[in-house]
């Protein structure tokens, strides 16, 4: 609980300590595209159920608060509760379907839901504009300026953080990453795997809607693209990179994945190969998440440079050749 | 002559899908490696097939084919088996490329949809009992017939399909019975995305090439599987024929909700039966 409160607190100060506007605007990014992680992190982190079409989420929360509040004039809280409520529902209804298995057979049905989903915000022009999207207009009040904006997606998002690590802590998250590791050890102590897995999975389908109206606030526009592939594997890939199943993984994920993309915009329209490339790095040379890999790079490289000829270095050396010849 | 049109088109659609969603099932079945660049190399096929055009169509389809299963060769080989025993960490790497391949396949091919035309032979109509058929289409689905049953027969009537077979059922004793199983494995990968290639050359007259094909087809793709059950010969073919007649009707009759219907026969078919139509339990 004390490192989420320090880093509460040092990101409360980013405003005063970032050079401008642009730089704020990428913090809110991070912690908007945090939040998405932190969904992606509870299901496929915590409950061991990787899913692959949680942008459909993202998506349907954006849309629906999009529609509601300048389509139909809803004010803006009861346009949140609504695409809140409406998401959490889309989600309990795809979580009957995609629970009916696991594993692998679960990531191909989540991604086939959510390029179903894609197509009809694609396709179904008259609800949703098609390609070209939806506006939301200039927002007055508080969010009127970048930092009130960062601050309300800093609450949102620490809010949601705090929500999953006392969840995890609680006796359902010890179930939850019990489900994760030994199903069917959870299912002979008289666990029910499938109703802990159907609410991890609408809680993460809750929290991806919380963080589709921070997309809505921030970018205050969407199109097809919010829901895409490529949106939900970047989340699965901050995921994997800050570390499957930690507290802070998603949001350091977030970041890395936020700056890169910023950073290479620079650069080259590339982005596609990039990511690509980045998601073959992370998975063949550091898959347990940035932090341990370095950590165990780090670790190996200097044993080989303090000690060449050590009897374990070569050990092991020898060791990975015999595994290399079978 | 609606109906008739429709049930033609399903039927086409249909032989294109069970090219491209036969090899992923093979391909899932022996090695439980979900393959997410399918689709990619689908669009690759489809792109090779255009630049080949010149040195005629079948040179074309058959270029798209060998370079699509060398392709998937060499990933299997530098990719899939450094990561052998990692079923995550392989979907996922062959998600990493399947966006790598499409952006280059932007690169290179720009971002312009590509007509491709039929083959002169097959350019006409044929008219049965009065009713008009394109000639491509009905090719389509001969040519899916056959390789329906070229497959059937490699698998159920050569050593090579007995192998298959075997390491399917039960991969350590396969190996320990002396069969190749490292080698099975570059075999199929070759054979499911030489498949696939092939399937998005002969699909390039009718559907043409654009960005998004691969997005486009690779859940149609995973229905298929998920509806027939994996690795499973008949399932793909059943699969293929559904989800072609489900999703052409769909978007004859609803053009704006021809996604949302593909839903249905999944939450029909998951409901009952889970591991699919023709799919043997997995634990």
């Amino acid at each position: 609980m004390k490192p989420l409160l320090v880093l509460v607190v040092a990101a409360a100060a980013m405003p005063l300590l970032l050079p401008g506007e642009f730089y704020l605007a990428i913090a809110t990014q991070v912690l908007v595209y945090g939040l998405f992680a932190v969904s992606v992190n509870l299901i496929a982190g915590y409950c061991g159920m990787v899913s692959l079409g949680h942008a459909a989420f993202l998506g349907i929360s954006g849309y629906a608060f999009a529609l509601l509040s300048v389509g139909a004039g809803w004010p803006i809280w009861a346009a949140t509760t609504a695409a809140l409520g409406l998401t959490s529902l889309t989600g309990a209804m795809f979580g009957l379907v995609a629970l009916r298995t696991s594993g692998l057979s679960f990531l191909m049905i989540t991604l086939a839901l959510g390029q179903i989903v894609w197509g009809i915000a694609f396709r179904y022009v008259d609800l949703t504009n098609g390609e070209n999207g939806i506006s939301l207009p200039r927002p007055d009040g508080v969010l009127l300026h970048g930092t009130g904006l960062y601050y309300l997606c800093l609450a949102v998002t620490a809010g949601c953080m705090l929500f999953v690590t006392v969840l995890t802590r609680s006796p359902l998250g010890a179930a939850m990453q019990g489900v994760r590791d030994q199903p069917r050890r959870m299912s002979t102590l008289g666990y029910d795997v499938w109703a802990i897995r159907y609410v991890s999975y609408v809680l993460s389908a809750l929290l991806a809607a919380a963080s589709g109206i921070l997309y809505m606030l921030t970018f205050r526009f969407i199109s097809p693209h919010a829901l895409s592939l490529t949106v939900s594997s970047e989340a699965v890939l901050m995921v994997i990179a800050g570390g499957l199943g930690t507290t802070f993984g998603p949001l350091l994920g977030a970041a890395l994945v936020v700056l890169l993309k910023n950073v290479a915009s620079a650069y080259t329209d590339r982005w596609p190969t990039l990511l690509g490339l980045i998601f073959l790095f992370i998975i063949v040379v550091v898959p347990e998440g940035l932090l341990p890999g370095a950590r165990r790079l780090l670790g190996a490289l200097k044993a080989r440079v303090v000690a060449p000829d050590n009897i374990g270095a070569n050990l092991t050396r020898a060791s990975r050749i015999e595994g290399a010849r079978q | 002559m609606f109906w008739i049109n429709g049930l033609l088109n399903s039927l086409a659609f249909g032989a294109i899908l069970f090219l491209l969603a036969v090899g992923f099932s093979l391909i899932f079945g022996l090695m439980r490696v979900a393959n997410l660049a399918h689709g990619a190399i689908f669009m690759l096929g489809g792109y090779i097939a255009t630049s080949m055009i010149g040195f005629g169509f079948l040179a074309a389809v058959l270029a798209a084919a060998l370079a699509c299963a060398a392709f998937g060769g060499l990933v299997e080989r530098s990719l899939i088996r450094r990561l052998a025993g990692r079923e995550l960490a392989q979907v996922l790497g062959t998600l990493g490329l399947a966006f790598i391949i499409a952006d280059q396949c932007l690169l290179v091919w720009s971002g312009d949809p590509i007509a491709q035309p039929a083959p002169a032979l097959l350019r006409g109509t044929v008219e049965v009992a009065g009713v008009v058929f394109p000639a491509y289409r009905l090719a389509l689905i001969a040519i899916a017939a056959i390789a329906l049953a070229a497959i059937w027969l490699l698998v159920e009537r050569t050593t090579l399909g007995a192998r298959i077979r075997a390491a399917v059922d039960d991969r350590e004793m396969a190996r320990a019975m002396g069969i190749p199983v490292s080698r099975l494995f570059t075999t199929v990968f070759c054979l499911g995305a030489g498949l696939a290639g092939m399937g998005g050359a002969l699909a390039a007259p009718v559907m043409s090439v654009y960005p998004g094909l691969d997005a486009e087809m690779l859940p149609l793709a995973l229905l298929v599987v998920i509806l027939g059950g994996i690795g499973s010969l008949s399932g793909a073919f059943v699969g293929s024929l559904l989800i072609g007649l489900i999703y052409t009707f769909g978007q004859m009759l609803l053009p704006d909700l021809a996604y949302v219907i593909l839903f249905l026969p999944m939450v029909v078919v998951l409901a009952a039966r889970p591991q699919g139509l023709f799919g043997r339990h997995m634990a």
